[in-house]
């Protein structure tokens, strides 16, 4: 069979179109059902009481006034709840870091302030919160370790790796002499603010009990097969007792995607009381999970007078809980980036009294890739060199670290053009030499990289005889289009209009598909799809080349081209059938395929697979008071194919405006005498509002892969990665002042 | 949210006959529901005042009366606010969200509790919630917090931005309660926290906000409000700066300042005004000015940098002012 | 009317004589939602944000934060947009509310089943990725426009800064209301 894809010719391809959203009008209705908004006549309303304490055990819990409220059900404790399976293993779900996983409500014992330890049920959801502030928990309090400087000295080399985390690379060359001899060096220590994700739908899950004793859980999840292996493992259930859905995501940028304890919780009820039960997390409690590690970073750069690296060193210690090593990759984009013979990264954990970190959109790389493009700009201001001039001296067209050449690179192409659109070469390198009126003026710019994964993962398509094909898998839309991205592919492969084809997502009834996560989903589920609607393709072609005096008789399948609901001869429109002739003369309802698609494994041994960015930063700086404002930004990105370049360009507007969060706004404080996050609520937890984003401006450069039949790397992740080393960078331009720890709040900058 | 009754007044006599220990007038509503869902305020009786007449803007001896249950954008949108008072305009807007300022009230913005993380998290202790218990805030998460008039027993900082202006202009709040009526000076409304940091008002209890009253015309060309925060809008101030000049050429014959984010109240210090009234509108005054106020400025553990930011935007607050260019709330540049 | 003992009187005196709602009690109120008229039995601790997403099954309003601190609960009230995690349904008694759901029927087009100019802008600028902050974004986009005090862009920025998006599909949703505006306008 051909390798190309026998779908529509010119202008009919939606693939590579812009596409408005088909779950558009579902969205701006309001019809668009998320976890905690579905409903049943049974339902009953949990609401979890928190621990006030970060470590210890719970010496006491008294209930009596809560259950007294009318309308409270019962309030489950460690000392009431169901009996339910104490190994960790029962526990585990598809992407937890090693460890010991938090058992919700298993026993006294207190991990991080604001655990679990008590679920009021009650009739109404007011009902339920006002009995949980009347729930008494007492403690015997011992003192937390938050403060990660505290814990540096004794920060240690995790004893099990991460599944699908890279570990350090070893070492090559002697980057420790040959920093000590390099003629210019740099080396600084960098770091950033504890984030939370706070997508702006709180964690939620609906548990609905059937009639026929089965259970359809709402989960807010990034993919509901982890869900639904998280409560078949956690319960002692089948896959076939608890069916998993959630067709719409609020926002997840990772937060979704491990099962949190409000589905524990909730399940727990529902199978304790028989009834429906749904549990809401609070703004405040989506502070009692995940969150995206502060890490403390030294990198050290030993450098010829003309730029050359002869020595790089990255060093990162990152925060992690009590119970879980979390694990993610800072440091190793150090080495995959630039070109050096004298290569150390380093990566030790720190264990802080908190809840596991989790990935937070492009984890790992916003922090590593803050330090060392932070870096590469000090060492630009050194040299004297351009940050670009200095990026292209140590540039890499084959990985240092795996010694293989990337799949496709197109990282030049984003300097030339990205410099271009901004005007970059107007820029005088000097600080401080640029201002309006009050304000110093300044330009940054970083480059990024995200890996471009791809995961096994599987499609259904189904065509019907009326000419309407309904494609899906278990996935998320996670706001990121791939209800959009998947009808493109669906209607191209069948020359179908975009109106007749129907996208089904994050339901376990649906074939099996992984978590949405590390922009890998629409080379993932994409390619899935195109080989279900691709298979399809074949059978209807078949179908029409039986039909009585088929125009198609002699015709080989690779000279046809599907397109407005036929199959047609190739330049030849004259001769053609449409689909639905031929699945009625074939004498069909409906052609169903399910097809597998994963990496390939032949490209994976012979290339790399990155996407990159040149991101180019424009900020004002009040000079007396220090304020800052992002006003321009323009993001080039070479991510393989881009399949729709309206979602896509809106998925690398939103990672900036996140970037910009972590540049300026996003912190989450620790009171380390209390290990309680103090700002937990989005009136003092800054995320960026509408006024302080301006221009930003995208540009995909063509980039041609061949990892994946689709030629796609992924968007969700490479608009963030560089983005705050390139604001940090044009602050210092502005204003000669260097700050290696984000955010950058006004008093950093006095 | 606890249990609570539900009464709705059709007067203000029937609002204060209402009032009860443990009960709470509400109008807009912004603060206190909010602050009910924490369950740091839990009233046994909520006396609905929305539809008392109290909303109207009226002008009154050769001021203008705002009532007390008129929204903080009817104020802001006003045009004999915007006319005569637009620096009260200008600090209305620069604070909270549009939605927020269609349903928050100019009794209740007078009324808003304090800024504190503490203070809002029923987990911790805090003098103001539960008095005798403690202020984790000292050598605790603080870059927010007070750098005047702060106690050991309360460090917190009083979040209005209205109230900033309302003090610059020397309104007069108008109450009526179980001993009748009477008038407050703005500058006596707030307290600062003392001893008993429980008690953010002079308001004894069961008294209600009637009016503000302003004063004849104030700064209409000569004013701003500025505002430094953490994020460009829908953020509270760390330091904020009302300040309205009158000129007599180039000398100060008037000067009114009041600062946001920084005490317990809108801070004012009139040495440092009436050292300004005389002297010429230059930058040099300005800085003898903002160097005298941040004299007894008192840091905590990570706030220090709040005297440095408070110096230098009571140095732009003035020259704005002088220059009749005030803060423009849209542009985010400053001037 | 039942369960108002406050509401029509203006003698104190026979307020004393009236106990107040008890706190386990409902109320009888009326609220004109998205065109329709309804009685409502309601406790006076509910807020419209929840009577509309847990009682009335208008799950399109969505509650991000129930703090007033990301807008995405937003509503209008009689035409003004307000928060409606913080407004008690109680204390709305009589008011018109419309909510995401009802933005349709406002306008030129009331009666037809066609989207609201600023729904059909919001899809076509691609001004929403997840969705959930969408609804409050629409009703935060037509107060802004029934308040008619945002021109610029500048301005729209500022007055639409109190609906925080975390997919930070920011500068869309201002160019959707500008679409909007200008239309509008022209």
């Amino acid at each position: 069979m051909a390798t190309q894809i026998s779908t529509a010719a010119g202008t009919d391809r939606h693939v590579g179109s812009p596409r408005s959203r088909v779950d558009g009008p579902a969205k701006v209705t309001g019809l668009a059902k998320y976890a905690g908004e579905f409903t049943a006549a049974d339902l009953v309303h949990g609401y979890v009481v928190g621990s006030t304490i970060a470590r210890g055990t719970i010496t006491g819990i008294d209930c009596a006034a809560a259950e007294a409220v009318p309308g409270v059900l019962k309030v489950l404790t460690h000392a009431n709840r169901p009996d339910v399976s104490g190994k960790a293993d029962s526990y585990r779900d598809m992407v937890g870091p090693p460890g010991t996983p938090l058992r919700p409500l298993y026993d006294a014992n207190i991990l991080f302030s604001g655990q679990p330890v008590a679920l009021v049920l009650a009739e109404d959801f007011e009902t339920a919160r006002y009995a949980a502030s009347l729930v008494k928990v007492t403690y015997a309090a011992e003192t937390p370790e938050t403060d990660i400087d505290a814990l540096v000295p004794t920060a240690y080399d995790p004893p099990t790796k991460r599944d699908g985390i890279k570990p350090p690379p070893e070492p090559w060359g002697d980057a420790d002499a040959a920093f000590g001899k390099a003629p210019i060096r740099v080396e600084r220590q960098y770091r950033m603010a504890n984030e939370h994700h706070n997508p702006m739908e709180p964690h939620a899950s609906t548990v609905i009990v059937e009639a026929d004793g089965t259970y359809t859980a709402y989960d807010k999840i990034q993919g509901v097969a982890n869900s639904q292996q998280y409560l078949t493992g956690a319960f002692g259930l089948k896959p076939e007792q608890v069916r998993v859905m959630n067709p719409y995501l609020g926002g997840g940028f990772g937060a979704g995607l491990r099962p949190q304890y409000q589905l524990f919780l909730a399940m727990l009820a529902a199978k304790d009381l028989g009834r429906s039960v749904r549990v809401v997390l609070t703004r405040e409690q989506m502070w009692s999970f995940t969150y995206r590690p502060e890490a403390v970073q030294t990198v050290s750069l030993g450098a010829s007078p003309d730029g050359a690296l002869q020595a790089l060193r990255h060093d990162a210690v990152q925060g992690t809980s009590r119970y879980e090593d979390y694990q993610e990759n800072i440091v190793n984009w150090s080495g995959t980036l630039y070109k050096c013979d004298n290569v150390k990264l380093t990566y030790r954990l720190a264990k802080l009294d908190t809840a596991t970190p989790g990935d937070m959109r492009a984890p790992g790389a916003v922090s590593g890739l803050f330090a060392i493009e932070s870096a590469m700009d000090e060492l630009a201001v050194e040299t004297g060199k351009d940050p670009i001039e200095l990026r292209l001296i140590n540039y890499t067209d084959s990985d240092p670290v795996e010694g293989k050449p990337y799949g496709s690179k197109a990282l030049k192409s984003c300097f030339e053009q990205g410099a271009a659109r901004f005007g970059w070469a107007k820029r005088d390198p000097k600080p401080r030499s640029m201002r309006e009126g009050r304000e110093l003026v300044g330009w940054g710019m970083a480059s990024g990289i995200w890996e471009a994964l791809m995961m096994p993962s599987s499609a259904r398509a189904v065509l019907s005889a009326d000419g309407k094909l309904e494609i899906g898998n278990s996935t998320g839309d996670i706001g990121t289009g791939t209800y959009t991205i998947l009808t493109q592919i669906g209607a191209d492969a069948l020359g179908l209009p975009m109106e007749d084809v129907t996208t089904k997502l994050g339901d376990t009834n649906l074939a099996e598909a992984p978590v949405a996560g590390g922009s890998w989903t629409a080379a993932s589920s994409g390619t899935a799809v195109m080989k279900a609607c691709r298979n399809i393709a074949a059978q209807v072609f078949v179908l029409a080349r039986q039909m009585e005096n088929s125009p198609l008789a002699n015709v080989d399948f690779e000279r046809v081209v599907f397109t407005g609901g036929r199959i047609e001869v190739a330049g030849d429109p004259s001769r053609g059938v449409s689909i639905k002739d031929a699945m009625r003369a074939g004498g069909f309802e409906t052609i169903e395929v399910t097809e597998k698609a994963g990496p390939d494994s032949d490209f994976a041994k012979q290339f790399e697979c990155y996407t990159h960015q040149a991101v180019f930063v424009e900020v004002k700086v009040d000079e007396d008071l220090g304020q800052v404002r992002v006003t321009r930004v323009v993001s080039a990105i070479a991510a393989g194919k881009i399949l729709n370049p309206k979602t896509a360009r809106s998925q690398i507007i939103g990672a900036t405006v996140m970037g910009i969060g972590s540049a300026l706004h996003e912190e989450s404080m620790l009171d380390h005498r209390l290990g309680r996050f103090m700002n937990r609520n989005l009136g003092e937890y800054h995320v960026p509002a509408n006024a302080d984003i301006h221009d930003l401006d995208v540009i995909f450069v063509d980039e041609e892969d061949k990892a994946n039949p689709l030629g796609v790397k992924g968007v969700g992740e490479i608009g963030i990665v560089g983005t705050a080393a390139a604001i940090a960078n044009a602050v210092f331009h502005a204003t000669g002042k260097r700050v290696r720890d984000l955010p950058i709040t006004i008093d950093k900058l006095l | 949210m606890n249990r609570f009754d539900y009464v709705r007044a059709g007067t203000v006599a029937e609002a204060v006959q209402a009032y009860g220990a443990g009960a709470r007038f509400i109008a807009g509503g912004t603060n206190l529901i909010d602050l009910m869902k924490y369950e740091v305020e839990k009233p046994d009786r909520l006396i609905d005042i929305t539809r008392l007449p109290l909303d109207g803007i009226e002008e009154q001896g050769g001021g203008l009366r705002l009532g007390a249950l008129a929204t903080n954008a009817k104020v802001a949108y006003d045009d004999r606010v915007a006319a005569h008072y637009p620096l009260l305009r200008n600090a209305i807007l620069a604070g909270a969200s549009a939605q927020l300022r269609n349903a928050a009230s100019t009794g209740g913005n007078l009324l808003q509790r304090t800024r504190c993380y503490y203070f809002y998290d029923a987990g911790t202790p805090c003098n103001k919630r539960e008095p005798g218990s403690g202020c984790p805030a000292i050598g605790g998460v603080n870059r927010i917090h007070a750098i005047f008039g702060a106690s050991d027993a309360c460090i917190a900082t009083h979040p209005s931005d209205m109230c900033v202006a309302l003090a610059a202009l020397e309104a007069v709040v108008r109450v009526s309660g179980p001993g009748g009526d009477r008038a407050i000076p703005f500058s006596e409304f707030h307290r600062l926290p003392g001893d008993n940091p429980e008690k953010d008002t002079n308001l004894a209890p069961g008294e209600i906000v009637v009016s503000v009253d302003l004063p004849e015309s104030r700064f209409p060309q000569t004013y701003t409000y500025l505002k430094l925060r953490d994020r460009l809008s829908y953020a509270f101030a760390l330091v904020s700066v009302a300040a309205g000049l009158e000129l007599d050429g180039d000398t100060i014959k008037t000067a009114r300042l009041a600062l946001g984010g920084v005490a317990h109240k809108p801070w004012r210090n009139r040495e440092a005004e009436a050292l300004l009234e005389g002297k010429p509108a230059t930058v040099e005054s300005f800085r003898e000015a903002a160097d005298l106020i941040v004299a007894e400025a008192k840091p905590q553990s990570e706030n220090v940098f709040k005297i440095e930011l408070a110096r230098r935007a009571i140095v732009r607050g003035l020259e704005q002012a002088a220059a009749g260019t005030p803060q423009s709330l849209s542009d985010k540049r400053i001037q | 009317m039942p369960g108002l003992p406050a509401a029509s009187l203006d003698d104190t005196m026979l307020l004393e004589k009236t106990p107040p709602v008890p706190a386990d009690a409902r109320i009888c109120i009326t609220l004109t939602i998205n065109g329709q008229r309804r009685e409502l039995q309601v406790t006076p601790w509910t807020t419209l944000l929840d009577l509309l997403r847990e009682k009335l099954d208008l799950t399109g309003t969505k509650k991000g934060c129930d703090h007033g601190q990301c807008g995405a609960c937003t509503v209008l009230v009689n035409g003004t947009r307000v928060n409606s995690c913080l407004t008690l349904a109680v204390m709305k008694d009589g008011a018109e509310i419309t909510t995401v759901e009802g933005l349709a029927g406002l306008g030129d087009r009331k009666g037809s089943n066609a989207l609201h100019p600023i729904q059909e802008a919001f899809i076509e600028h691609d001004a929403f990725q997840c969705g959930y902050c969408t609804p409050g974004q629409l009703c935060s986009s037509v107060g802004l426009m029934n308040e008619g005090h945002a021109h610029t862009r500048d301005e729209i920025r500022e007055a639409m800064s109190g609906n925080i998006c975390r997919c930070g599909a920011y500068t869309n949703i201002v160019d959707a209301i500008e679409d909007v505006m200008q239309g509008a306008a022209r």
